[in-house]
């Protein structure tokens, strides 16, 4: 059901080999060949898609379980805190940064005469193919990039192929916060053949649900990711509140992978199968 | 018109003022519930949508806004009367700050989470300690000037201890709460903490309460107090541990909400004349409107941005106490 680990190791070599051997006849211009990533999402693609050593480093969100679905892989890489001096000293020839990354360190990068590539956040399956692909032209890696979008693809059939459940569903994380029309979650939720809450009330993007908006929309699963981050904050306490606990007890709850659901890639759609998962699941029950 | 009757008449103003803005303050929110529905649902007991929400979360919201601002208000009025200090108000005098420093030390330690009462413990430990530290600076005078700049350094001191304390915490979302314990906010709070809180803003306010007489007194000065029988060591003790217990729980479940103190017994004191003892109920029921009024405006304002009512108090007070300086100048002048 799940079917969309990355492909295996030595199909991947195979995919250097074929492109290191493509690139010298066609005298392309020359892969970069130290890439450093300083966004979690471009981090995530980079490890995906570059060749044997030609990803350096990657930022230290990469290897926080909280934020990256790759906390194993990016072991395999030095750590960066997307500071210009820390990124200059590893000699990068192409950084690769989110469009949110700090402006005063992108442009001291490009003053220092270093190429960076920005990416915007992925609030969609196609954003998502687009920058698999833009990373694979980036690298010189354009038939590993082919078949992570294949893979994608693939994915997404097969969550399409499920009859559509039609039932709602109210992502609700620390802080009240959910997420509405024109974000990468409400793509997730549509792809699980599933309605947004917060989009139905009219949310456009990230935003905080108050709670008694989110009683009277009477989900019929409440879908939330992390409740406990080893340190207690307020922000948890919306989860521990008597009218979210009868809120719970009334619909469905859903636990899902939220590192997933931050950044766009294959992984992103093991989100929307324990999501469609979950609604059929619930069907069952009598 | 007696005095004493223009007394009673403002009192009933600011009592029926209170209780209109406590009624509003339980039918106004994000979910549009009719108003005889929300007052039907929250006395019927059923266990509907509307039940759920009435009691659960605009219940405790009404009742704590109602709560922090009498507790603010009356702080203040015996603040001012007992420091002999136009200026003394729980927020200037750092008060505040360090009950949010308490009350942050012991959330995010994680002591509050093994033992509930650590959290309004902490707080009115963090608040005995500024009282303390402002009146040994300030002495028996009372000096304006010391007051407030001892209260000026309390404030940063515990403003930068609280930063310090959330920035170190492992949790990504702790740094960001430093706007809920520097602006205060009611969002979502629930009868846990009117529970938590009120057995000591209840104790508070009986401690406040009794001195009026004492602070009648005192307006002759300290020495003339004495003489008529007022015993000073209480009155002090009273002062100190009555402010503490009520504005330390208030702070420890919604955060510091600054300038009601300073402002609404100012406004009031010249309707009430010269007597301290009568500001004292005046501005409890002044406070408590101002608050629930300011939690009112946040959620007509923007619903869905959790604005901070620290933020409404401000933009009402700040011009006030800017005022207040204009004037001092020009009688110095």
């Amino acid at each position: 059901m799940i079917g969309i680990s990355s492909t295996g190791r030595g199909a991947r070599l195979a995919l250097v080999a074929a492109c290191l051997s493509l690139a010298v006849p066609l005298s392309a211009p020359a892969a970069p060949q130290r890439v450093v990533s300083i966004n979690v999402c471009t981090d995530q693609l980079a490890m995906l898609i570059a060749g044997e050593g030609q990803l350096h480093a990657v930022s230290a969100l990469a290897r926080d379980p909280h934020s990256s679905a790759m906390v194993e892989e990016a072991e395999a890489y030095a750590v960066n805190h997307a500071l210009a001096e820390e990124v200059f000293l590893m000699k990068p020839d192409l950084v690769l940064a989110g469009t949110f990354s700090s402006r005063a360190t992108i442009d001291l990068l490009r003053t220092l005469g270093i190429a960076v590539e920005e990416f915007a956040p992925a609030n969609s399956f196609d954003d998502v193919r687009g920058d698999i692909l833009r990373i694979g032209a980036l690298l010189g890696r354009e038939a590993r990039a082919a078949a992570l979008a294949a893979e994608l693809d693939a994915g997404l059939a097969a969550l399409a192929a499920a009859p559509p459940r039609r039932r709602s569903v109210a992502l609700y994380e620390a802080n009240s916060y959910t997420a509405g029309k024109g974000t990468l979650a409400d793509a997730i939720i549509g792809a699980a053949g599933l309605v947004n809450v917060a989009g139905e009330m009219g949310i456009v993007g990230g935003g905080r649900v108050p709670l008694e908006m989110l009683i009277v929309a009477r989900p019929d699963m409440v879908a939330t990711g992390f409740r406990d981050y080893d340190a207690p904050a307020l922000a948890q306490e919306n989860f521990v509140h008597p009218a979210f606990a009868a809120l719970e007890a009334r619909s469905q709850p859903v636990a899902v992978p939220v590192p997933n659901m931050i950044c766009g890639a294959p992984f992103t759609l093991e989100a929307a199968f324990v999501l469609q998962r979950a609604a059929e699941q619930d069907k069952e029950r009598p | 018109m007696s005095e004493t009757a223009r007394y009673r008449l403002l009192i009933a103003a600011l009592a029926t003022a209170t209780l209109v803005l406590f009624l509003l303050s339980l039918t106004v929110g994000p979910a549009a519930i009719a108003f005889g529905d929300s007052i039907a649902a929250l006395l019927g007991g059923k266990a509907s949508e509307i039940g759920l929400i009435m009691r659960e979360i605009r219940l405790p919201r009404a009742v704590l806004g109602l709560m922090i601002g009498a507790t603010l208000g009356l702080s203040g009025a015996v603040l001012q009367g007992y420091l002999r200090n136009p200026l003394a108000e729980p927020g200037l005098l750092g008060i505040s700050a360090m009950a949010s420093l308490g009350a942050v030390l012991a959330i995010y330690s994680g002591l509050a989470a093994a033992f509930m009462l650590a959290l309004p413990l902490a707080a009115l430990a963090g608040a005995v300690l500024a009282v303390v530290v402002i009146q040994a600076l300030a002495g028996g005078r009372g000096n304006s000037l010391i007051v407030i700049l001892a209260g000026i350094a309390v404030s940063s001191f515990a403003g930068a201890m609280t930063s310090l304390a959330l920035n170190l915490s492992p949790n990504p979302f702790a740094a960001l709460e430093i706007m809920f314990w520097m602006l205060g906010s009611l969002t979502d709070r629930s009868m846990t903490h009117v529970w938590l809180a009120a057995p000591f803003i209840l104790a508070g306010w009986a401690m406040l309460a009794s001195l009026g007489r004492a602070l009648d007194a005192l307006t002759l000065g300290p020495e003339t107090a004495a003489s008529m029988g007022v015993d000073m060591r209480r009155v002090q003790f009273l002062a100190v541990f009555g402010t503490a217990a009520s504005v330390g729980a208030a702070t420890a479940v919604a955060g510091a909400i600054g300038f009601v103190g300073l402002v609404v017994p100012h406004i009031l004191r010249p309707l009430v004349g010269a007597r301290p003892s009568r500001l004292l109920l005046a501005s409890a029921l002044g406070g408590a409107s101002v608050v629930l009024a300011a939690d009112i405006l946040v959620r007509l304002i923007a619903p869905s941005r959790d604005l901070k009512l620290g933020v409404l108090t401000a933009i009402v007070g700040a011009p006030f106490f800017l005022w207040l300086v204009f004037r001092a100048r020009r009688r110095l002048a």
